[in-house]
Parts: structure tokens; C-alpha cells; sequence
């Protein structure tokens, strides 16, 4: 059986759906930010796979997800950092109760 | 650059904002800001009198001391200094004022650094407004007087001091808005210079466009101008401004506006002042009259006098769109003399309700027996206002009245009756003040017991009615000074004489 | 001439004003006093001294090898340039008129100042009331030694500020405060006019000299033929107008209702300002304009309509009052109307003009005896401490120098000769008899009514029945006294001056002929007046009472003064100050800073409305943008396909 493009693409849509489901619906804010996590790496998958099947000749696909993965690593830091806080102040990461910083 | 003598009409400012920074206590902040104003002050008289046997000698540029430092080279924005009769008569009543400002705010409170901080800021874009000739430069200028108000007001005003507050700072800004749009406009259409004397002497804007940009950069000034009816931030931000603020605003601010009107919108675009000069004429007449008559009803002291400014200011702008050298120079005598009037207004207002802890005339009657001093300045101030003849008021309608009457025909002549008729619509609301604030019996047992002026209010006031006294004693001298200003070159388009 | 001593004349009253002014608080009442009586005194010397040097030292500066007396410039600064024609200039003109008032002003001034050194002794401000005269005194120096038309309105507003000030020297009372700002008001409209006149006429004219204007009227007013304003023609508007000026500080109709008011200042300033000086600048402009109005006949004739109703309203109204200085202040306008009636009958043809040399004869006797009136009436005031003549009769008895003086007053204003009212008003009977007799008789009346209510108030006040006093009225002191003996000598001596050798229309000597005639039926109407008035008041009886009750209501109207203040307070309270002011200052608050506002409040719920979709909630953001990125989605691909 040949793997083609699109074994790859249904995974990654079915992953990125799911982040966005998860990134709407939940209210954790540790529950969110795994789902942005599935977003992204779903984009990771596709680029990735773009590079490989469209222009197997150069490496731009790679690098972009190599960036990638490296300041979602950071992002994921920084967001964990406020996270804590904000559990420390309010002993609540619920996304919806974190309003202090409106009005 | 530090050659030329007018750029250190921002230096000094610079520099007392660097001192008064630094300044620990009430003692250095006060001789920070006596020391730089009398700087200023004499300053500006040396500039006069260099500037007056500049022209003894035979200078005939429209602008004396020009100067340039490119600032923005792919604009073409530069830093171009120069200045006329008309600038130095605003440099030196901007100076007086700051001066006699600083001594009525001798014991602010709280914050008195931070006040004079943002006091001497607010000066800082008066000197360079008037000193500028570059379009660009002078705009920055105006907007750095124009934002500290707001701090001035919303920090040491009284009263509904947030709202006033923002509501003047919002309609200067909306009259900003008309008035930097203009300013571009001049920019593409005036040959890509800001320079005013380059535009001026090429008359440079092409004249349909002049009818666009004219009402622009009129009606940007003019909101500052107090003109009609964009005039009502003036009231209310006057009333809860703090006194030195009054006296500032009223004093110098306002002119600001009266002075651009006539250096950007009729020096740059002639032909626009004269097509549509009755619209601004009728406006301007309005104001002059709608003034006087509301001031006639107000209670409150502050009140009385915005009114009366928005007359006053009324005619001069009035008066610049005569669009005749007698009926300008007018303009010019009215707004030294509104300017120093009024800034003794704003201060003995300042002074009076720093005793009484109000400024309802309902609720005061009688000052004079309690306060002589205060209360005879407070005369004089009136007089001046309504006009008697050997105080600033006279000389300066007087002459725009007879200016005005030039004109032949008769929509200019009913509406230069109407002005006139300001005079005893003024005399009412002077009188009517002056009669119940200051005459008559003691109005509250309380106010017995107040003390007249102290030596730095009489240093602020009589400093102020000197100076109205010798425009109104020496009027011919502003006929000198001014004169060069209207020159033929620049005014020849529109066969003014 | 030399300038030196007319330049004094006005820098020694403006300076003793400053002084006094400024120094005054740290003097003792009497150093005040006194400096300002000297000074004075050196004014009256100097400007007598100029008087004389202008009238009989022949210099040809001052009349000509033909005898006529010239108008002479003594010195002009340029003061404020309006225009290279429009100058104004600060300067000393003498001239028969000028130099007249030059002896009237310092005269009454200093008598004045003397007085108000006994009537004044004790008064708080003492060293202002000093100041503020001075003030007044360089004013109305300056005002009659105009060279130009504008120097005179500079100074017609400083005349009117000292008034103001003087008026309401006793601040603290209401009445006198109300009375300055009613004075000040009033004659500043009129100054309205008088602006607008100047305007219209140094437009066309060219120039605000005297001079130019007056010597050669034709020629300088040629421009203005056919010129209109608003119908009008420019010339009659303008005149008209200026004369609506001199309507207003002379106190006529309809524009008189400050000067009754104006009687809350002090006694001797009423003398001063409001009988002798001030209230007749309004002649003295028309005098100084009159070639120019022989230029516009109908305007000369409104002088003389508006003059001869103000001489008989005032006089009708003196007939009613109590209070005595209200009595003299109605019959200075009336007499100040005479004045004014006598310029409207001026005609060259008409005797050469004995209307103007009239006018300004009766100026000169009437500041006389109107001010010994005056003056007089301070010492009863002072005497009784009362204005009201209800609490004064048989006075005679206890102050003999003011009786006789008030007498002496009383006959040179009813015009019984020899006393000085006699030969002036006669003068003016006569130009305007020779003008019309229907005016000539109107006129006469007036001259009756007059005498009657002089000799009215002169009954009540010395005869009549003798109220309580509470102490002993007596006659003022001495410095009081000696003014009414000199005004009262001076009253009784001026009709024998030869006015018409000094004061004439162009300057040529004129003599006076009595017109034995009018002479005659004058004095029998002045006679006929004091016996009636002698008839009702020489003894307490109810005759008077009778008489106004069988007419009460034109009794009343008389007693107020015919509504007139009550019509100015609706128009200025009801129409003015409710009708226009309130409106617009509601308009001002409601409609335009209505709308600033609204614009701010539609600003704001604008802003509040769209402000959800900037939740804080993260999630909503990425709905949004996702509902956004599909659609645009959609939309794209519609438009593809």
C-alpha cells in the first residue's frame, strides 16, 4: 500500500479539529493551552509533510517546524508561568474568572 | 544653532524643567520659576528693542532673525525660527504672564513641583509657537501647549475639574484635527515647504485649493479662538481651572489661536480669507455679541469672564478677517490687551476665591470695605474691559472699530455696528459685577475677617495693570512695532492697504 | 503761545489724581484736602491767566487784524495712528468756547473743592473723594480743549468714569451704587451713538479735526453727498448720532433718567458735575460741531424738538418733587434743554447766529447760579440732614448767608434781571422767538414754570411752617460759606459781561440789543410764577394740597417722573435681561454645549456597544475568528468557482 498525502492530512485535520474543540469548550486553562498544542502541532504535521511530498528537494518545511516546536516550547513556558500565578492569586485557572486585568 | 537669540525662548524653558526636576522645596521651586520667567521677560524686551533698531536701520524682510536646522530632510520639516512685531508683542505678553502666573501660584498646593513642571511645558510650546515659522514645527509646538492642560485642570482644578478637563482637552484636539489636515494640504499644495515665509511671499497655494484649506486651518485656530460655537469648553475649563492655568489659558493660550488664524489662514491664503471672509465674519460677530449678552446672566465669577472672553476673542478674530491693516493691527493691541485684562481677571478671580471659597457674586457682597486692594484692582480690570480710554481696551476696539469701518458696504457695516454695541452690552456685565461683588453692604459676616492682598498677589496684579495702563497711555508705540508685519509683498494679492 | 502753562493746566489735575490716588491712604485727611483745593487753585490761576491771554492780549494767533478771534492749536501730539489721515492726537485747542469753559470749569471746580473741605470733613475716603475730583477736573479740561473729535470721546469716557466713580462715592449704600451703574450705563449708550456717529463721519471726512472739519464744513463734507446708509443719508445719520452723545450725558429725553439718580453722590459733586460742568458737554459738542450741523438743517431742527420736550417735561416734573436736589437736577435739565433749544434755532440768518452766543451765555450763568444752587442746597443738607424739603421751613431765620445766596440763585434761574439768568435767557427768548413763534411761546412757558418751581422750593425751604428740629440748624462754616458768596456776587454781576464780544458764531464781535419786548413779557411770566408760587407756599395752608388733589393723577405722573424709570427697568429687566440674556445663555448651555455633549455621549455609547466584542475571553476570540476565517473561506471559493 502506498502512503500517500492525504494519510498524513486526515490525521493532522482530525488532531487540529480536536484542538480547536478542546481550546472552545474547555474552561481549564492548562486544558487549553494542551489543546493549542494540538493545533500546533497538527500545523507541524503539515508542513512537515508538505515539504516532504511537494518539494522533497528542499528543507524550509523542516526548519519552519523545527521553529516551531522551538517557541511553542517557550510559549508553553511562559503561558505554564502566568498559569501558576494566576492559580496562586485566584487558587483557580478557570479562564473565565481570570477578569481582573478588565475594566 | 545657539546663535540665534530665538531659540532661547525654548532653552530656557528647557532648562527651568531640568532645574525644577531637580529642585527639593517649595524655596527653589519658586526661584526657579521668578528666575526664568524674568529671564524670559527680559529676553523678549532686549529682542524688542533689538528687533525695533533692526528696523530703524532699514530692515525690510517680512521676518527678522530667520533661521533654519533641518530636522526631517525627506519631509523637508526643519526647525525655522523667525519672528515680526506681531511675535514679539505675543513673546513678551507670554512672558509677563508667566511671570505674573508664577506669582499668583505662589502657594499651590499639592504638588507644586510637578504643577510648575508641567506649567513651564505648557510655556515651553507657547515660545516656540510663536517663534516658529516652519508649519510643522509650529504645530508640534502647539500640541505640547495644548496636552498639559489637561493635566493642569484634571489635577489642581476645582469643581467638575475631570469633565472640564476632558472636554477641553477633546475640542482643542478636534480643532487639531481640522488644523493639521489643513496643514498637510498647505504642505502638497504650497509647493512641499512648511515654510511660511516661502509660501507667503510665492503665494504659493493654488487658490481653489485655497477655499478648502482656509476653512480648515480657521476653524482649527479658531476653536482655540473660543469662535463660535466652538466655544464652550471655554467656560467650563476656565471655571475649573486653577488660577495661574486661568491666567495662562486665557491669557496666552487663547491668543495662540487668534495668532493662527492670522499667520497660517489669511498670511498663507489671501484670496480664500477674502471669498469667504463674511461666513467667519458672521460667526466671529456672533461670538462678539453672544459673549457679552451670556456674561450678562452668569453668577459665577469664572463664568462672567469666559464669557466676556469669547466676546473679546470674538473680535479679534473678528477683526483679522477685515482683512485691513488699521482693523488688524486692532486685532493684534486686542489680543495683548485681552490678554493681560484677563490674566488679571483670572488672578484677582484666583485670589478672591482662595478667601471667600466662592465664586457665586449671589453669595458675596461688599469686598471692597474687606479688601481694597483686590477690590480696586478688580475695578481697574473692569475698566479695562469695558473699555476706558487711557487702559488697553480702548486703544485696541477703537482701532479695530475704525478699521472695520473702511469697508463700504453694508453687510460689513451692520455687522461692525453690532460690534460696537458689545461696548455697552460689556459695560452692563462689568458694572453689574462690579456693583454687587465689590460695592454695597457686606454681604457674609464671615467674610470680615479676610485679609487683603498679600505682597506676591500685589506684585502679580500691579505688574499686570502696568502693563495695561502703558497700552493704553502708549498706543502708538504697537502702531510702530506692528506695521512691518502687513507687509504690501504678502497682502499685495488681495490689494489690501 | 507758549505750551508750557496749557500743558500744566491739565498735568497738575491728572497729577494730583495719581498722587492722591496712589499716596492718598498713607496722608491725613486734611494734607488731602488741601493739596487738591491748591491744586486747584494753581489750575484756576493758569487757566484764567490763559482765558485772559486769549481774550485781550491781541497776539494775532488768537484774533485776527479784522477782530475776529481765531481758533488756535496750541499744542497736538500724535497719540494713536489709525490710518496716515486718521490721527489721533492729544491736544489744547483755544477758541472763544474753550477758552470759556476754561474760567467756567476751574472756577466751579476749585469753589468746589474749597466746599468739600467743610461739607466732606470726617467722611471716610476722604483722600479718593479728593482724588477722584481731580480726576474729574483734568477730564473735563481735556474734553473742552478737544482739537479733534476723538480726543473728545476719550475724554466724554473719562468724564463718565469719574461720574461713576464719584456717584457712587458711597459705596456701601445700594441706591448709590444703582445710581453709578445707571449713569454709567445710560450715557455709555448714548456713547454708542456718539462712536458710530465719529465712524460714519471720519469715514467720509477723512480727519476728526475740529479745524478741518469746522472752518470750511462744505468742502469736507462734500464726499459725503449722496452717500447712504440703511436709506439714510450718511451726513443726517451721523450727526444725528453724535448729537444722541451729547443727548446722553445732557441728560435729555429719553435718555435724562440717570441725572435724577446721579443726586445719591455728594452734594458738592451734583454741583460739579451734574448742574455745571459735565452734564453741559453735550451742548458744548454741539457747539463745538455747530458749522457742521448748519450743514444738515433737519438735525439742528431735532436738537430743537428734543430740547424744547425735555424743557418742558423736566420742568413739570421739578414742579412735583420733594426731595430738593431732585427739584435742582430736573431743573438743570431743563436748563441745559434751553441751552440746547437755542443751538437748534441758530441760524446765520437769524441775527448772526444769536442762538450759539446765547446758548453759550447761558451755559456760563446758568454753571453759576445752578452750582451756588447746588451748593446751597448741600449746607441745608448738611444743615438738616435731610434731602426732603418736609423737613426743612423757615429757615431764613437760621441761615442767613445760605438764604440770601439760595435767593440770589433762585432769582438769576427765574430770570429777573439784574441777576445774571436775566440777560442769558433773554438772549435765548429772543433767537428763538426770531426762529418761530410757536417755539418762542412754548419756550416762555417753560421760563414761567421755571420761576414757579424755583420760588417753590424756596418757600418750603425759608418760609413755610417751621418742622422740629432736633438741634439748631445753623449756616456752614466758612469754607463752606465763601463759595456761596463768591458764586452768588458772581451770579449777581455776570449778566453785565459783554458776551458777545467774546463768544460769538465765527468769531466777529457781536452786540447785544435788548429786545425790550421779549425782555418785558419774560420777566412779567418769571413774576407771575413767583407770586403764584408766593401765593401757595409762603405760609403752611392746604392750597397746594387742594390743587394737586383737583388733578391728582397728573400730580402723580409728575411725581414719577411720567413712568420713564419704570419703562427703562421693563425694557432692560423684562425685554433685555429675561428676553434676550436668559435665552441665550440657556441656549448657550442647552443647545450648543448641549450638542458637544451629545457628541461625547453618542461617542461613548457607541464605543460601550461595540466594546463586548473585546470580551477578555479568549475563547470567543477564536469562535469569531474561526466563524471569520470560514466564511472568508467560503466566500473565496464561491468566488473562485
Amino acid at each position: 500500500m502506498d502512503i500517500t498525502l492525504i494519510y498524513y492530512l486526515v490525521p493532522s485535520l482530525i488532531m487540529f479539529c480536536c484542538g480547536i474543540y478542546g481550546f472552545l469548550t474547555r474552561k481549564n486553562m492548562i486544558a487549553m493551552l494542551i489543546s493549542l498544542e494540538l493545533m500546533l502541532n497538527a500545523i507541524d504535521i503539515n508542513f512537515v509533510v508538505f515539504n516532504r511530498f511537494l518539494y522533497p528537494g528542499s528543507m524550509e518545511g523542516m526548519f519552519f517546524t523545527l521553529f516551531a516546536i522551538a517557541i511553542a516550547a517557550a510559549e508553553t513556558a511562559i503561558a505554564i508561568a502566568i498559569i501558576i500565578n494566576i492559580f496562586r492569586a485566584d487558587k483557580n485557572i478557570n479562564v473565565e474568572d481570570a477578569s481582573q486585568m478588565k475594566n | 544653532m545657539f546663535s540665534n537669540i530665538l531659540i532661547y525662548f525654548v532653552v530656557i524653558p528647557l532648562l527651568m524643567l531640568g532645574l525644577l526636576a531637580v529642585s527639593q522645596n517649595m524655596k527653589q521651586i519658586r526661584a526657579v520659576a521668578v528666575t526664568g520667567s524674568l529671564a524670559l521677560l527680559g529676553l523678549s524686551v532686549y529682542l524688542l528693542t533689538d528687533y525695533l533698531s533692526l528696523r530703524a536701520a532699514g530692515a525690510d524682510a517680512p521676518m527678522l532673525y530667520t533661521d533654519s536646522w533641518s530636522w526631517f530632510a525627506p519631509l523637508n520639516i526643519n526647525m525655522a525660527v523667525g519672528v515680526d512685531g506681531i511675535s514679539i508683542a505675543m513673546l513678551i505678553l507670554s512672558s509677563v504672564i508667566l511671570l505674573t502666573g508664577s506669582f499668583a501660584s505662589w502657594k499651590i498646593n499639592p504638588h507644586p513641583k510637578e504643577f510648575f513642571l508641567w506649567l513651564v511645558l505648557l510655556s515651553t510650546g507657547v515660545f516656540g509657537f510663536f517663534i516658529s515659522i516652519d508649519l510643522f514645527t509650529m504645530f508640534m509646538f502647539y500640541e505640547v501647549a495644548l496636552i498639559p492642560m489637561y493635566l493642569l485642570i484634571g489635577v489642581w482644578g476645582s469643581g467638575k475639574k475631570n469633565y472640564s478637563a476632558m472636554k477641553l482637552t477633546l475640542m482643542l484636539m478636534g480643532g487639531s484635527a481640522f488644523l493639521m489636515l489643513g496643514l498637510i494640504g498647505i504642505y502638497y499644495n504650497g509647493g512641499h515647504t512648511w515654510n511660511i515665509v516661502e509660501i507667503a511671499q510665492g503665494n504659493l497655494i493654488d487658490p481653489s485649493w485655497q477655499n478648502f484649506l482656509f476653512p480648515m486651518t480657521f476653524v482649527g485656530f479658531g476653536v482655540l479662538g473660543a469662535m463660535f460655537p466652538f466655544h464652550t469648553w471655554s467656560p467650563d475649563g476656565h471655571a475649573s481651572a486653577p488660577t495661574a492655568v486661568s491666567m495662562l489659558h486665557a491669557g496666552v493660550l487663547m491668543k495662540l489661536g487668534g495668532y493662527g488664524c492670522f499667520r497660517v489662514a489669511i498670511y498663507l491664503m489671501p484670496q480664500a480669507a477674502e471669498e469667504l471672509a463674511w461666513i467667519f465674519l458672521i460667526l466671529t460677530g456672533i461670538s462678539v455679541v453672544y459673549g457679552a449678552f451670556s456674561a450678562c446672566v452668569q453668577t459665577d465669577l469664572k463664568y462672567i469672564n469666559a464669557y466676556s472672553s469669547v466676546s473679546h476673542c470674538g473680535l479679534v478674530l473678528f477683526a483679522i478677517l477685515m482683512l485691513n491693516t488699521t482693523a488688524m493691527t486692532g486685532a493684534i493691541m486686542q489680543m495683548l490687551s485681552h490678554g493681560l485684562m484677563t490674566a488679571l481677571f483670572f488672578a484677582l478671580i484666583g485670589m478672591i476665591y482662595g478667601r471667600t471659597h466662592t465664586r457665586d457674586i449671589r453669595e458675596m457682597g461688599g469686598l471692597m470695605k474687606i479688601m481694597p486692594c483686590l477690590a480696586v484692582c478688580y475695578v481697574i480690570a473692569g475698566m479695562a474691559s469695558l473699555g476706558l480710554p487711557g487702559l488697553s481696551g480702548f486703544v485696541a476696539e477703537m482701532t479695530i472699530f475704525i478699521g472695520s469701518f473702511e469697508h463700504t458696504d453694508t453687510f460689513h457695516r451692520v455687522f461692525t455696528i453690532l460690534a460696537c454695541c458689545s461696548i455697552v452690552i460689556t459695560a452692563v456685565y462689568i458694572l453689574r459685577v462690579v456693583g454687587k461683588l465689590l460695592f454695597g453692604p457686606v454681604y457674609d459676616e464671615h467674610h470680615l475677617s479676610l485679609t487683603d492682598a498679600t505682597w506676591w498677589e500685589r506684585t502679580s496684579t500691579f505688574a499686570l495693570i502696568v502693563c495695561v495702563a502703558a497700552i493704553g497711555c502708549f498706543p502708538n508705540f504697537f502702531e510702530e512695532l506692528i506695521k512691518f508685519t502687513f507687509s504690501p509683498q504678502i497682502f499685495a494679492v488681495i490689494g489690501m492697504n | 503761545m507758549d505750551f508750557t502753562i496749557p500743558l500744566l493746566i491739565l498735568a497738575i489735575p491728572l497729577g494730583m489724581f495719581l498722587l492722591l490716588g496712589l499716596a492718598g491712604m498713607k496722608m491725613s485727611h486734611k494734607t488731602a484736602g488741601v493739596l487738591g483745593t491748591l491744586g486747584m487753585g494753581t489750575v484756576l490761576v493758569l487757566s484764567y491767566f490763559t482765558a485772559f491771554q486769549y481774550y485781550f492780549s491781541g497776539n494775532p494767533e488768537f484774533i485776527s487784524e479784522a477782530g475776529q478771534r481765531l481758533q488756535s492749536i496750541i499744542f497736538n501730539v500724535d497719540w494713536l495712528a489709525f490710518t496716515p489721515n486718521l490721527v489721533i492726537r492729544l491736544g489744547f485747542l483755544l477758541d472763544p468756547i474753550s477758552a470759556m469753559m476754561l474760567i467756567v470749569i476751574p472756577t466751579i471746580s476749585f469753589m468746589v473743592h474749597l466746599y468739600s473741605l467743610g461739607y466732606m470733613k470726617g467722611e471716610k475716603g476722604f483722600q479718593r473723594y479728593y482724588a477722584f475730583l481731580s480726576l474729574f477736573s483734568f477730564s473735563m479740561l481735556g474734553l473742552v480743549v478737544a482739537t479733534n473729535i476723538f480726543q473728545m470721546y476719550i475724554f466724554w469716557e473719562l468724564v463718565g468714569a469719574s461720574s461713576y466713580l464719584l456717584i457712587g462715592f458711597f459705596y456701601t449704600l445700594p441706591s448709590a451704587v444703582s445710581a453709578s451703574k445707571k449713569a454709567f450705563i445710560v450715557t455709555r449708550f448714548a456713547d454708542l451713538g456718539f462712536l458710530v456717529g465719529i465712524l460714519i463721519l471720519s469715514f467720509y471726512t477723512q480727519t476728526f479735526d475740529f479745524i478741518t472739519l469746522t472752518s470750511d464744513p462744505g468742502s469736507v463734507l462734500a464726499s459725503t453727498a449722496g452717500a447712504t446708509f440703511m436709506g439714510c443719508s450718511v451726513l443726517t445719520l451721523a450727526m444725528v448720532l453724535i448729537f444722541m452723545g451729547g443727548m446722553g450725558k445732557s441728560a435729555m429725553m429719553p435718555l435724562h433718567i440717570w441725572l435724577p439718580d446721579a443726586m445719591e453722590g455728594p452734594t458738592p459733586v451734583s454741583a460739579l458735575i451734574h448742574a455745571a460742568t459735565m452734564v453741559v458737554a453735550g451742548v458744548y459738542l454741539v457747539a463745538r460741531m455747530f458749522p457742521v450741523y448748519l450743514q444738515v438743517p433737519s438735525s439742528l431742527e431735532f436738537v430743537l424738538v428734543i430740547g424744547a420736550i425735555t424743557a418742558l417735561y423736566a420742568a413739570v416734573v421739578a414742579c412735583c418733587q420733594i426731595d430738593i436736589k431732585r427739584v435742582l437736577a430736573f431743573s438743570t435739565i431743563s436748563q441745559i434743554a434751553f441751552m440746547m433749544v437755542s443751538l437748534g434755532v441758530a441760524r446765520p440768518e437769524i441775527h448772526e447766529c444769536l442762538g450759539y452766543m446765547a446758548s453759550m451765555f447761558h451755559l456760563f450763568t446758568h454753571a453759576m447760579f445752578k452750582a451756588l444752587l447746588f451748593l446751597g442746597a448741600g449746607a441745608l443738607i448738611h444743615a438738616v440732614h435731610s434731602n426732603n424739603y418736609t423737613a426743612m421751613g423757615g429757615l431764613r431765620k437760621y441761615m442767613p448767608i445760605t438764604h440770601i445766596t439760595f435767593l440770589i440763585g433762585c432769582l438769576a434761574i427765574a430770570g429777573i434781571p439784574p441777576f445774571a439768568g436775566f440777560f442769558s435767557k433773554d438772549e435765548i427768548l429772543v433767537a428763538v422767538y426770531g426762529y418761530s413763534t410757536f417755539w418762542g411761546i412754548w419756550m416762555s412757558c417753560v421760563a414761567g414754570l421755571t420761576a414757579f418751581y424755583m420760588f417753590r422750593i424756596y418757600y418750603l425751604i425759608f418760609w413755610w411752617n417751621e418742622p422740629d428740629y432736633h438741634h439748631r440748624p445753623h449756616d456752614g462754616e466758612m469754607v463752606m460759606s465763601l463759595p456761596l458768596i463768591i458764586l452768588a456776587a458772581v451770579s449777581t454781576v455776570a449778566g453785565f459781561i459783554h458776551f458777545g464780544e467774546f463768544v460769538t458764531w465765527q468769531g466777529h464781535e457781536y452786540q447785544i440789543h435788548m429786545d425790550y419786548v421779549v425782555a418785558g413779557i419774560s420777566v412779567a411770566i418769571a413774576l407771575v410764577g413767583i407770586f403764584f408760587a408766593r401765593f401757595l407756599y409762603l405760609k403752611e395752608n392746604d392750597r397746594p394740597r387742594r390743587m394737586a388733589d383737583s388733578c391728582r393723577w397728573l400730580w402723580t405722573a409728575a411725581n414719577r417722573r411720567f413712568y420713564w424709570d419704570e419703562i427703562y427697568m421693563f425694557i432692560t429687566h423684562k425685554i433685555i435681561f429675561n428676553g434676550i440674556c436668559r435665552p441665550i445663555a440657556w441656549f448657550d448651555r442647552a443647545v450648543i454645549d448641549g450638542s458637544m455633549n451629545g457628541l461625547a455621549i453618542v461617542t461613548n455609547k457607541a464605543s460601550v456597544a461595540i466594546k463586548n466584542l473585546q470580551s477578555g475571553r479568549v475563547q470567543q476570540y477564536v469562535l469569531l475568528y474561526l466563524i471569520g476565517a470560514l466564511l472568508l473561506a467560503v466566500i473565496t471559493a464561491w468566488c473562485v468557482l
